[in-house]
C-alpha cells in the first residue's frame, strides 16, 4: 500500500509538471503582462524594461517557470493586482468554494445515489424511463442557464432565498448555488448508479443474500450499494477537482467571491501571478483528488489489494 | 457541463494495472470506467455470428435504431437543426444585425413571435441564426478532436510501448486543466471574431477523451483471433490496422464522439457566456444568453428562447449518442 501511494505521487510529477507548464506558457507567453499593467497606455520603454526585470520577464521562458516554481515551492505566489499577496486571496477565496463544493458533493452523492438506487431496482418501470429522461434533460441545459433560472424563480420571484451570497458566503446561503454547481454531476451520478445497480441486480450473491432470507433493506445497502458504489466513486472524485474549477460560472452568477470569481478578475486583469497560482492548486486539488478515489477501491473492494 | 472530464486516471495504463492484483475475468477495475466505455469489450470480440443469416454489427444496429423513438426524434431534430444552420433563411426572413432601439425589450409583436431583445433586434431572428455558430462549432471541433484522438489513440494501442506510455502521459497532462479555466486563460488573449480559435481550444482539449477511448478499444481488438491470424497469414500492421482493427474499434469512439458533441455545444455556449468564446457580430446563443440575463427581471422572454434553442439542441446530440450507444451494444438487449 505504502510503496503503491509513493509510485502513484512521483507518477504524479510529470503531469503536474506539464499541466502547470502549460498553464504558465499559455498565461506568460500569450498575453503579456507589462503591457495589461498599464492598461491602454502605451508604458514607458525604460520603465517597462525595469519592470520586466523586476517580474524576471526578461528571462526565457522556461527560466521563468523555475524560478516561478521555486518560489511557490517557498510559499511565495507573488502579488495580486491590488496590490494583495496571492496567498492572502487563496486564504479567503479556497475556503468559500470549498463549501460550495461540500455542499454540491453532498447533494450530487445523497439525491444522486438515491435516484440511482430507486431507478435501477425498478429497471424498465416508469419511474426508471422518466428518471432517465429527466437526467437527459437536466444534461443538456448548460449551468448557466439553470443557474439564472433558479435565482429567478427562488431568489426574485417567490423570495425563498437571497439572490445573491454575501461576502462571508455562510453555508444556509450556499445551498442554491450548490444546487445549480451539483446539477449536472447529480445526473451523471444517477445515471451512473442506476447502470451499476441494475447491472449487479443480477449477480449471484445478490441472489444467495436474498435467499439466506436477509430483509431486502439490509441485501439493498450492504451486498448491492457497496459493490455498485465503485464506478460512481470514481465519478465524484474526478469530479471534485472539476467542480472547484467549474465553479466560476456558478460564482459568477451567485456573485460569490471564490476561487472561480478571483481567477475571472485575475484573468480580466490579466495578473498572471493570481491566474498561474490558482490554477497551480486547483491541478494538485485535481491529482490528489484521483490518488484519493484509487484508494478507496481498496475500501470498497477488498478483492483489489495494492501492492 | 463539459468540465466535467473524463476521469484522469486510465485504469487500462499497464504500467499502473499491474499494482492492482487481477481478479478474475476483467476485474472490477472495469467497472471504474464510464457507461460508454464498458462498450468497448463488448465490442471488441463480437465477430458476426457464422452459424445465423450473416448481419454486421452495423446492420444490427442500423436494424435497431431504425425502431427507436428516440433516434427518431433526436434524428429529425438535428437534421432540421443542421438544415437550418445552413440556410438560416428557411424560416427567418429578417436581418440578425438589424436593431430597432425604439422596440427595446419589448414582448411578441406579429411577425415577431418572441419579442426584441435589448438593442431592439428580434429574437427569433437571432435564436434561429444562432443555430449555424453552435452547430458549426460543435462539428468542427468534434471531427477535429475525433479524427486526432482516434489516429493517435489507435497508434498507441496498438503499437503500446513508450509510445503508448508518451501518449497517456500527455493525455494526462491534458486532463489535469479544468476544461473552462484552460478556456478562460487560452481564449482571453485571442481577439478573432471568427468560430476558429474556439473550435481549435475545444479540439486541444477534447481530443485526450477521444483518444483514451480509441486506445482501449484498439487494444481489446488487437487481441482477437482473427487479428492473430491474419498477421500469422503475414498481414502488415498497415492492413492489420486498416482492415482487421479499426472496423471493430470504431464504434465507441463513434458513441463519445456523438455525446462529446452535445457537450462542446454547451461548452461552446459556456465560454461565450463568459465572454472568451464568440465574439459579436457573430450571432451566438451564448452571447444572447449572457446579454439576457442581465434583464431576466424586466424581460425574461430574452433569456427563455435562446436558452431553450441551446438546451434542445445539446439534448438532440445526446439523445442521439444515447440511442447509438444502447443500439451499438449488444449486451443491454
Amino acid at each position: 500500500m505504502g510503496r503503491y501511494v509513493i509510485r502513484r505521487l512521483l507518477q504524479m510529477i510529470p503531469v503536474f509538471i506539464g499541466s502547470t507548464f502549460l498553464i504558465f506558457f499559455m498565461v506568460y507567453a500569450l498575453g503579456d503582462p507589462v503591457a495589461a499593467l498599464f492598461g491602454d497606455k502605451a508604458p514607458d520603454p525604460a520603465t517597462a524594461a525595469r519592470i520586466r526585470k523586476d517580474l524576471y520577464l526578461d528571462q526565457p521562458l522556461w527560466k521563468q517557470y523555475v524560478h516561478y516554481m521555486g518560489q511557490i515551492f517557498q510559499g511565495d505566489f507573488g502579488t495580486a493586482f491590488n496590490g494583495q499577496s496571492v496567498t492572502d486571496l487563496m486564504a479567503t477565496a479556497f475556503p468559500v468554494t470549498l463549501r460550495l463544493t461540500i455542499v454540491a458533493v453532498v447533494i450530487e452523492v445523497v439525491v444522486g445515489i438515491t435516484l440511482g438506487v430507486v431507478s435501477g431496482l425498478r429497471r424498465g418501470k416508469s419511474v426508471d424511463t422518466s428518471l432517465l429522461v429527466l437526467t437527459l434533460i437536466v444534461i443538456s441545459v448548460p449551468t448557466f442557464v439553470t443557474g439564472y433560472l433558479l435565482q429567478y424563480l427562488f431568489g426574485v420571484k417567490w423570495g425563498w432565498v437571497r439572490p445573491t451570497v454575501s461576502p462571508d458566503a455562510p453555508f444556509n446561503e450556499l445551498i442554491l448555488p450548490g444546487i445549480v454547481l451539483a446539477l449536472v454531476s447529480l445526473a451523471y451520478v444517477t445515471r451512473l448508479s442506476r447502470t451499476s445497480i441494475a447491472e449487479n441486480v443480477k449477480a449471484d450473491y445478490v441472489r444467495t443474500a436474498v435467499a439466506k432470507g436477509l430483509p431486502r433493506r439490509r441485501v439493498v445497502t450492504r451486498h448491492l450499494l457497496r459493490n455498485s458504489l465503485i464506478p460512481v466513486v470514481t465519478f465524484i472524485g474526478t469530479d471534485i477537482g472539476a467542480l472547484m474549477g467549474g465553479a466560476i460560472v456558478t460564482e459568477r452568477i451567485f456573485n460569490i467571491h471564490g476561487v472561480g470569481y478571483q481567477l475571472y478578475q485575475g484573468i480580466l486583469r490579466n495578473n498572471s501571478p493570481t491566474v498561474v497560482g490558482f490554477v497551480t492548486i486547483l491541478v494538485i486539488v485535481f491529482l490528489l483528488a484521483n490518488l484519493l478515489v484509487d484508494l478507496l477501491y481498496a475500501v470498497l473492494d477488498p478483492r483489489i489489494r495494492y501492492a | 457541463m463539459p468540465e466535467r472530464d473524463e476521469p484522469a486516471y486510465d485504469p487500462l495504463q499497464p504500467g499502473e494495472g499491474e499494482a492492482i492484483a487481477p481478479t478474475g475475468q476483467g476485474g472490477p477495475m472495469d467497472l471504474a470506467l464510464d457507461e460508454a466505455e464498458s462498450l468497448e469489450k463488448v465490442l471488441g470480440d463480437e465477430p458476426t455470428g457464422p452459424a445465423e443469416k450473416a448481419r454486421s454489427l452495423w446492420s444490427d444496429a442500423w436494424h435497431q435504431l431504425r425502431r427507436n423513438p428516440v433516434f427518431i426524434v433526436s434524428s429529425l431534430l438535428i437534421l432540421f437543426l443542421v438544415l437550418i444552420a445552413i440556410w438560416p433563411q428557411l424560416i427567418a426572413s429578417g436581418d440578425p444585425l438589424h436593431c430597432d432601439l425604439s422596440k427595446s425589450q419589448q414582448g411578441s409583436a406579429p411577425g415577431h413571435p418572441f419579442g426584441y431583445d435589448t438593442q431592439g433586434c428580434d429574437v427569433y431572428t437571432r435564436t434561429v441564426y444562432g443555430a449555424r455558430a453552435s452547430i458549426t462549432v460543435g462539428v468542427c471541433a468534434t471531427l477535429g478532436a475525433a479524427l486526432l484522438g482516434s489516429a493517435l489513440g489507435g497508434l498507441a494501442g496498438f503499437f503500446g510501448h513508450w509510445g503508448d506510455a508518451l501518449l497517456s502521459r500527455i493525455a494526462d497532462i491534458f486532463f489535469g486543466i479544468p476544461v473552462v479555466l484552460g478556456g478562460l486563460v487560452f481564449l482571453s488573449v485571442v481577439t478573432s471574431t471568427t468560430v476558429w480559435p474556439v473550435v481549435g481550444f475545444i479540439v486541444l482539449l477534447g481530443w485526450p477523451q477521444l483518444a483514451r477511448i480509441a486506445r482501449g478499444s484498439v487494444i481489446t481488438a488487437k487481441q482477437n483471433d482473427y487479428v492473430q491470424a491474419a498477421r500469422a497469414l503475414g498481414a502488415g500492421n498497415t492492413r492489420l490496422l486498416l482492415r482487421h482493427v479499426a472496423p471493430n474499434a470504431v464504434a465507441p469512439v463513434i458513441v463519445v464522439a456523438t455525446i462529446a458533441l452535445g457537450t462542446y455545444i454547451a461548452l461552446e455556449a459556456t465560454l461565450s457566456f463568459l465572454g472568451v468564446g464568440l465574439r459579436p457580430p457573430t450571432v451566438s446563443w451564448g452571447i444572447d444568453i449572457s446579454n439576457a440575463a442581465s434583464q431576466i427581471r424586466n424581460a425574461p422572454h430574452m433569456l427563455l428562447y435562446p436558452a431553450g434553442a441551446l438546451s434542445l439542441t445539446v439534448l438532440a446530440f445526446i439523445m442521439l449518442g444515447d440511442a447509438v450507444r444502447d443500439a451499438l451494444d449488444p449486451k443491454l438487449r
